[in-house]
């Protein structure tokens, strides 16, 4: 899963064909990945971009993704409007540490994983529920004291937000979440 | 550090700025640039104008950028010199001009320390830049200038910074060629040859067609400007210019119905709300130019060009995108035009023609100027002399403005025929642009008669730059159309809120006569209608800068308009209408 090689050129953005329409309000998620040189300043660019345009962050993850750490992968959860996504990508797109803009939710099927840890802290029948709803979860106990758990637990948004719902009632007293890391499915890269 | 290193990283800095074809600098000394400042001063390679403010220096090096094409270069010291400099490089990001602007910072051991003189260049111009550099290593120098130089005319141009700090300066550096080719910014300049087809299809089935061309006509380069002639000629289609197009379209041409947006011409902008193909290149459909969106044009299917993707479909969705340089792309049109067998719908394109002239016949720019001895000269009158006089000479003329309503009447009055000749602040709108870019066109065309049309509440937001003005002998023209208010927000005030002039009023104006005298040039006074064409000889034969001092009328407002949140077919005429404040609504009120 490396990422093409920097030296290929970019290819030319594809601009939609498809006739955007400024009336259609209809909000959507969109998962963007975007391959940045691993510089100092380039998130804050990428985060400006979206607090200076006042566009949505929902989740934003950011890491060196090759052998040389000269690359980094930004993961962004956004949402807007399609003429506010395409917008996003094409602002994303210009700036010039920038690499490659992937619309994962458009461009075909994708996996988007997050990791969570949960804290929950508890005695007697709760804990023991709690224990038993991470089995049905596979979340992995990766800290216990007597009266505390913490929990690992990997899976989609909507899987993570569901436990966490579960814990609430167990004694849910703390979460870290990663924001999710998201790759396309089969053959395609970046 | 090994031992071949013998040059210092000032002197790579500079040797990397000849390498780039720099000629001349505009900058201002301070504490953390001093190194560099000392290796400017052992060569001859490169000029350096000391200008009075930071401010002005970006201005200068923005109205050298667009008059000759190349890059303009800035060097400014640390913290207040880069804060200083920041209006200037937004003006430049809004506007699209290429400008390396290079900061002084405290030594790299010193950064984050809140040392004298300190502040987080990069992270306050981020936003105010297209790219910006913090050389944090000896061996970066070299490579972070030519690439800087690169991304700055590159694709859509615009303004880069490289922070400088102290010790980056004065310790050896290598030195290094230009890249072949930057690894991740290489923006697509070439059409596609599909899309030209569909536009030229879209063309060829038109009614009524219009042409909306802007900056990004000028930005390519004089080709594209010449391209676009020959393609507007060859469609016999009209044309309009944005503010920022001025000048890529000869104005004396019959096609040519003059700028469009909230103060163009009737003509230009009833056609572009009842046409049927739109056809906009290196525009980017700013508020200023649409309207009320929603009303914008509703009745035609877009083609688009521009540079710099961001652009298209950004305000108002097009049908055909086409991103690539103007000038390719219009050189790809009228390639296909010609190739094209399609007919063209001549009857329907004659009857287009009736309909505009029609518009036309309402003379959106008339002004009515009372010719009695001590007449009060219309400023629009004052602009229309200036045009012909200038003409009339037939020197080459360079058109500076600051902002307000003086620069709606030039760019309504005075008329271009040819680009970079029309250097106006659009995009930002930043007072005080005029004077230190009438400097920076000077300096590129020593030769060049260059005037600064001016408001008199604008021009003394640069001032100081008269001192630069004589030290290099400059005779830049400064003529200041004196309404003693700030025209344009006293005009809104009319307008929309009920003529209350709240701090609107220049109290206490400077004598710019005495100001200009004060500063080496000259100073020149009209009063009346039967002075102004005396003023303006001998302005233009005076050997020195000049202010020459207009006294307008006070209460002329800048027609037509269209007023904010209005659509193109409800605009204000004139005075007439003004009254009525048709067209302004509660939510217009609310727009800038």
């Amino acid at each position: 899963m490396t990422p093409r090689a920097p030296d290929v050129p970019s290819p030319a953005r594809n601009l939609v064909h498809v006739m955007l329409s400024p009336t259609d309000t209809t909000q959507r998620s969109a998962t963007i990945s975007v391959l940045v040189d691993n510089e100092s300043g380039v998130l804050a660019r990428v985060i400006g971009l979206f607090s200076g345009r006042g566009y949505n962050i929902d989740s934003l993850t950011v890491a060196p993704v090759d052998a040389g750490g000269l690359h980094s992968r930004i993961n962004v959860v956004t949402s807007g409007t399609s003429m506010v996504i395409e917008q996003i990508k094409a602002q994303l797109d210009r700036l010039v540490p920038v690499h490659r803009v992937a619309d994962l939710t458009m461009d075909g099927p994708h996996v988007a994983r997050e990791l969570a840890l949960v804290k929950v802290i508890g005695t007697g029948e709760q804990r023991v529920e709690a224990m038993r709803i991470a089995d049905t979860f596979r979340a992995r106990v990766v800290d216990t004291t007597l009266g505390s758990f913490v929990f690992e637990l990997t899976g989609n948004v909507e899987k993570i937000d569901a436990f966490i719902e579960l814990m609430r009632d167990l004694g849910l007293a703390e979460v870290s979440r990663s924001g999710i890391a998201a790759l396309a499915r089969g053959t395609r890269v970046i | 550090m090994s031992a071949e290193l013998t040059q210092s990283g000032a002197e790579i800095l500079l040797r990397a700025l000849k390498d780039q074809g720099v000629e001349v600098i505009f900058g201002y000394p301070g504490g953390a640039v001093l190194p560099i400042y000392d290796a400017l001063f052992n060569q001859n390679a490169i000029r350096h104008i000391l200008v009075r403010q930071e401010g002005g220096a970006v201005h200068a090096a923005e109205g050298y950028a667009r008059s000759t094409g190349k890059v303009g270069v800035v060097l400014v010291t640390s913290g207040p010199g880069a804060t200083n400099a920041v209006t200037g490089l937004v003006d430049a990001l809004m506007d699209s001009i290429p400008i390396v602007c290079l900061t002084g910072q405290v030594p790299t051991h010193l950064i984050g320390n809140d040392a004298f003189q300190e502040a987080d260049t990069t992270g306050i111009t981020r936003p105010a830049t297209k790219h910006n550099y913090l050389v944090k290593r000896a061996e970066d120098l070299a490579r972070v200038v030519h690439e800087a130089f690169y991304v700055a005319r590159s694709g859509r141009p615009g303004p880069v910074v490289i922070d400088l700090p102290k010790d980056i300066v004065i310790n050896p550096a290598p030195y290094a060629e230009p890249a072949a080719q930057h690894p991740s910014y290489r923006p697509r300049t070439e059409p596609d040859l599909g899309q030209i087809a569909k536009a030229v299809a879209l063309m060829k089935q038109a009614k009524r067609p219009m042409i909306y061309a802007g900056g990004g006509v000028i930005n390519s380069g004089p080709e594209a400007s010449a391209a676009l002639t020959k393609l507007t000629r060859l469609t016999g289609f009209p044309i309009t210019n944005t503010l920022m197009g001025l000048g890529c379209y000869p104005a004396s041409d019959p096609q040519f119905l003059g700028m469009l947006g909230m103060h163009g011409t009737y003509e230009a902008n009833l056609a572009m709300h009842d046409c049927d193909v739109l056809l906009a290149v290196g525009a980017r459909f700013d508020d200023r130019v649409t309207g009320r969106l929603n009303a914008f044009s509703q009745g035609s299917q877009k083609i688009h060009i521009d540079i710099d993707g961001s652009s298209i479909n950004k305000n108002v969705p097009v049908e055909v995108p086409i991103m690539a340089d103007a000038g390719k792309a219009l050189n790809a049109l009228l390639a296909a035009w010609q190739a094209s067998d399609d007919p063209v719908d001549k009857p329907a394109l004659a009857s287009w023609w009736r309909e505009i002239d029609g518009w036309k016949a309402k003379d959106s720019l008339k002004f009515t100027q009372d010719m009695k001895r001590g007449g009060i000269i219309k400023p629009q009158y004052a602009i229309q002399r200036l045009f012909e006089i200038t003409r009339a000479r037939g020197k080459e003329v360079f058109i500076t403005t600051e902002v307000g309503q003086h620069q709606m009447w030039a760019a309504q009055h005075f008329h271009f025929e040819q680009p970079n000749h029309w250097m106006t602040s659009g995009g930002l709108g930043t007072m005080g642009y005029g004077l230190p870019a009438a400097m920076g066109v000077q300096i590129a065309h020593p030769d060049a008669c260059v005037i600064d049309i001016a408001g008199e509440a604008s021009i003394l937001m640069n001032i100081q730059e008269m001192g630069t003005l004589a030290q290099y002998r400059l005779p830049v023209k400064v003529f200041i159309l004196n309404n003693q208010y700030m025209g344009m927000v006293r005009q809104w005030q009319e307008l929309l809120h009920g003529s209350r002039y709240s701090e609107t009023y220049s109290a206490a104006l400077p004598d710019f006569v005495k100001l200009a005298d004060a500063f080496h040039a000259t100073g020149m006074r009209a009063q009346s209608v039967d002075q102004l064409d005396d003023v303006i000889n001998a302005m233009l034969d005076c050997p020195t800068a000049v202010i020459a001092d207009i006294a307008v009328d006070q209460a002329e407002n800048c027609f037509p308009m269209i007023p904010s949140g209005a659509a193109h077919n409800e605009m204000l005429l004139g005075p007439e209408h003004e009254a009525s404040g048709a067209g302004i609504t509660d939510a217009g009120l609310a727009l800038v």
